[in-house]
């Protein structure tokens, strides 16, 4: 028979609907899981408030990697806004840069050219492997599985190695600026790109037996963590942690942006809306992203111009206006909200990411009633990224 | 979009619409009607998703803006509200209750614009800076420079350019 | 003042009251002091060419860098064949990498991690953003030269750092353990009022004891 906790002594919500908690009962134990803690995701933190080992009450402290980017944007020009803008989000840098370069060819009016089009696409699908490819290291080692993130750091770096011949850096690209990109591939480019995606497939088969179907990981993941499909909307909930409940919500395919309408692809879609189902979606999204990758190689054009003419950027002024860009990550919808006063310098840049409702709202619902060794799974499986929600 | 922008028109009072993208508009809303607007449109119109609410400082104008940006998943089509208001007394009803999410986004508005929204949950707590006691810093006269050169130690010989003569120096020496 | 942080009255079990300063409770509250060199030269010698063999990393990524540390602990660039290794809490490592940009808000948890750790302990500055604020020369959270806050043994340059860096980074740092020149936590104990005076100039709301370990 399974555990039944007794909730006797738990707190009950008082008339304006708050918890009744008196620490000095001693009833109570606060606990601060972060910054400094293995089983966080980046630097931030959870306070907790448990009794026992459950969770009555937890809530989440961010800012700790706050560099204000949305002033420090406006004090520079828009092409000096290039460099800083792929740091906002380290793990994903180039939604940042896409994203940016969007809004200000919109406002502006520059039509990029085609091979440009292509090459953002590439880069944005292989940061999103990357990004993924962390997600299930972390995911695995919240739940004691370290081999899981050795092997697929292992095929991380592979994947960074084609960054690094491609834009010549393996974290911060900065090669997305608005008006196409830096450079065309390099030669060879292709052979070497399958090699790695084989690689890649290898790996996630070994972690699909090791993870996937490994009795403890089903025993700690199925039907924890659960989010009802009915917070959807009031939480704003996107990407796959959206889609393992059951909705095929991907940006990709509702709001078309590059060249994905060209390309052949379902959004991937769970049903259980657990832990489990939130990382199996993941897993099948990343295989998605390998094939997505495979169909713009063949299809991309290899010549033409990557850079559209621009004004001198030095003297470079947008007319008065404002606009949203958003694209699929690998957490969600992400977006950047521009707008512009007619000077050479944006008048207020936001960024839209997913963690600001995921591990905001959203988490500090579902934690409640949780076990504190579920904690770190949880919150790995919501996949927050603390820099994009403080910036 | 367009008929929907005329549906509204005639339930609402609807201020200046902007038609930045086939599928985005933005309309000016007074501050009192922005509430059964929303209400109508996440209940009725399907815009349900809060993409966003962030504020703009208009510093000369002396006016905030408020963007509420709604989107809806099914039909693609993406609605922002504006909503001005006095900087000098920056007060907005709360959509806690419509949105939870939206009490994050609140608070941040209070801390780095000092907007502020009665009855938003947790309101007062610090969320982003910590003990921070001068303007709040995303406000168009705050002065990041100069705060960071009072506030840190800088270390001697780094060189700071102005970037706008250096790069002209750089990529179009002719020019000087 | 925090709520958690001001005096409350305990009632045990058996009835009696106590009051809990909380401040004062789980710290001590004693300004750390010099550890003196062993007696004779080739027993610091001996001791400084252990110390340099066994670094052990605090696992605290306090900002972007943080990012190239997980590739160093796979078999790629294997920091471990070096004696380096990453441990959870400040009690089990001796080297602290400020992996990076340190707002207001971490600098104050990394002043605690740091005086939380034992002697002997050393730091390395992780990216230019250490060095003189770097991308964030003019951000209004971030500190822009770290050393006036802690004692920095090293620093390692560059936006970010590569893997490499930072490998070569560990082989500088073990020479100059073993030439006994990171005396980093020294200089804190010796100025100490000089490094609290920098820290709390900057952090504003400072509701913890001086010396917390």
């Amino acid at each position: 028979m399974a555990y039944q906790p007794d909730r006797s002594q738990y707190p009950q919500p008082g008339p304006d609907g708050k918890l009744d908690i008196d620490l000095t009962s001693g009833k109570y134990l606060k606990l601060w899981q972060g910054p400094n803690h293995p089983g966080i995701t980046g630097n931030m933190s959870v306070e907790l408030t448990v009794c026992g080992d459950e969770v009555v009450e937890g809530k989440t402290h961010v800012g700790y990697l706050h560099r204000g980017f949305e002033k420090l944007m406006e004090r520079r020009t828009f092409i000096q806004c290039f460099p800083i803008v792929c740091r906002i989000c380290v793990p994903e840098p180039d939604f940042n840069e896409y994203c940016y370069a969007a809004a200000v060819e919109e406002l502006a009016g520059i039509e990029i050219p085609e091979q440009a089009r292509w090459i953002r696409t590439l880069i944005l699908e292989m940061g999103r492997i990357n990004s993924y490819l962390m997600y299930l290291g972390g995911q695995a080692g919240a739940l004691g599985q370290g081999v899981i993130g050795q092997w697929t750091t292992y095929v991380r770096d592979l994947m960074l190695d084609r960054f690094e011949e491609m834009t010549g850096a393996r974290i911060y690209h900065m090669f997305i600026l608005p008006g196409g990109v830096r450079d065309t591939l390099p030669e060879g480019f292709d052979g070497r790109m399958e090699e790695t995606l084989q690689e890649l497939e290898s790996t996630l088969a070994d972690v699909d037996k090791v993870m996937f179907h490994n009795a403890v990981f089903k025993k700690r993941t199925i039907g924890v963590g659960y989010v009802d499909p009915s917070l959807i909307d009031q939480y704003g909930i996107t990407g796959p942690v959206a889609r393992a409940m059951g909705f095929p919500r991907d940006v990709r395919k509702d709001d078309p942006y590059l060249v994905y309408p060209e390309l052949d692809f379902e959004p991937v879609v769970g049903k259980d809306s657990d832990i489990y189902a939130r990382a199996d979606v993941r897993r099948r999204d990343l295989l998605m992203s390998v094939d997505l990758i495979r169909q713009i190689l063949a299809k991309m054009p290899r010549t033409g111009p990557v850079m559209a003419p621009l004004p001198n950027v030095l003297h470079w002024k947008i007319p008065r206006g404002e606009t949203y860009i958003r694209g699929e990550c690998s957490r969600g919808e992400y977006g950047f909200y521009l707008v512009t006063d007619g000077s050479g310098y944006p008048r207020r840049v936001n960024v839209r990411g997913p963690s600001y409702t995921h591990a905001m709202a959203l988490l500090e619902r579902l934690i409640v009633n949780c076990n504190i060794s579920d904690v770190a799974a949880l919150l790995v499986s919501l996949h927050t990224y603390p820099p994009e929600i403080e910036r | 979009m367009r008929e929907l922008y005329q549906r509204l028109q005639s339930l609402f009072v609807l201020g200046e619409l902007t038609e930045q993208r086939a599928n985005l508009f933005f309309i000016t809303v007074e501050k009192d009607r922005l509430r059964p607007l929303i209400t109508h449109l996440r209940d009725r119109e399907g815009l349900r998703h809060l993409v966003l609410l962030t504020a703009v400082d208009w510093l000369e104008e002396g006016q905030f803006q408020l963007t509420y940006l709604l989107c809806d998943r099914l039909t693609r089509r993406d609605l922002g509200l504006r909503v001005m208001l006095d900087r000098a007394n920056p007060v907005m009803e709360s959509i806690h209750d419509l949105w939870p999410t939206a009490a994050t986004y609140q608070r941040e508005l209070r801390e780095m614009f000092g907007i502020d929204f009665p009855g938003s949950p947790r309101l007062d707590e610090e969320f982003i800076l910590e003990g921070w006691n001068t303007t709040p810093p995303y406000r168009r006269d705050f002065d990041t420079l100069e705060y960071a050169r009072s506030q840190y130690a800088e270390r001697a010989g780094r060189e700071t350019r102005d970037p706008e003569t250096h790069m002209r120096a750089q990529l179009y020496p002719e020019s000087n | 003042m925090k709520p958690e942080l001001e005096k409350r009255i305990v009632r045990t079990p058996d009835g009696q009251e106590f009051e809990v300063d909380p401040l004062r409770d789980y710290y001590c509250e004693a300004a750390p002091t010099v550890m003196p060199a062993a007696y004779g030269k080739i027993v610091e010698d001996l001791f400084n060419w252990a110390r340099s063999q066994s670094l052990w990393i605090l696992g605290f990524g306090t900002g972007c860098g943080a990012i190239e540390m997980r590739p160093l602990m796979t078999p790629r660039f294997d920091a471990y064949r070096y004696g380096v290794q990453w441990r959870p809490t400040p009690r089990q490592a001796n080297l602290f990498i400020i992996s990076g940009y340190l707002s207001t808000k971490t600098l104050k948890r990394a002043i605690r991690s740091y005086e939380q750790m034992q002697n002997p302990k050393y730091v390395v500055g992780l990216g230019s953003c250490t060095i003189n604020g770097g991308m964030y020369w003019d951000s209004y959270n971030t500190i822009k030269c770290l050393d006036q806050y802690l004692p920095v043994d090293l620093y390692i340059t560059g936006c970010m750092p590569r893997p490499e860096a930072l490998l070569q980074g560990f082989e500088d740092l073990k020479k100059l353990i073993r030439a006994g020149k990171c005396e980093g936590a020294n200089k804190y104990s010796e100025n100490f009022d000089w490094y609290k005076a920098n820290q709390k100039q900057v952090i504003h709301d400072w509701d913890m004891p001086d010396y917390n370990w």
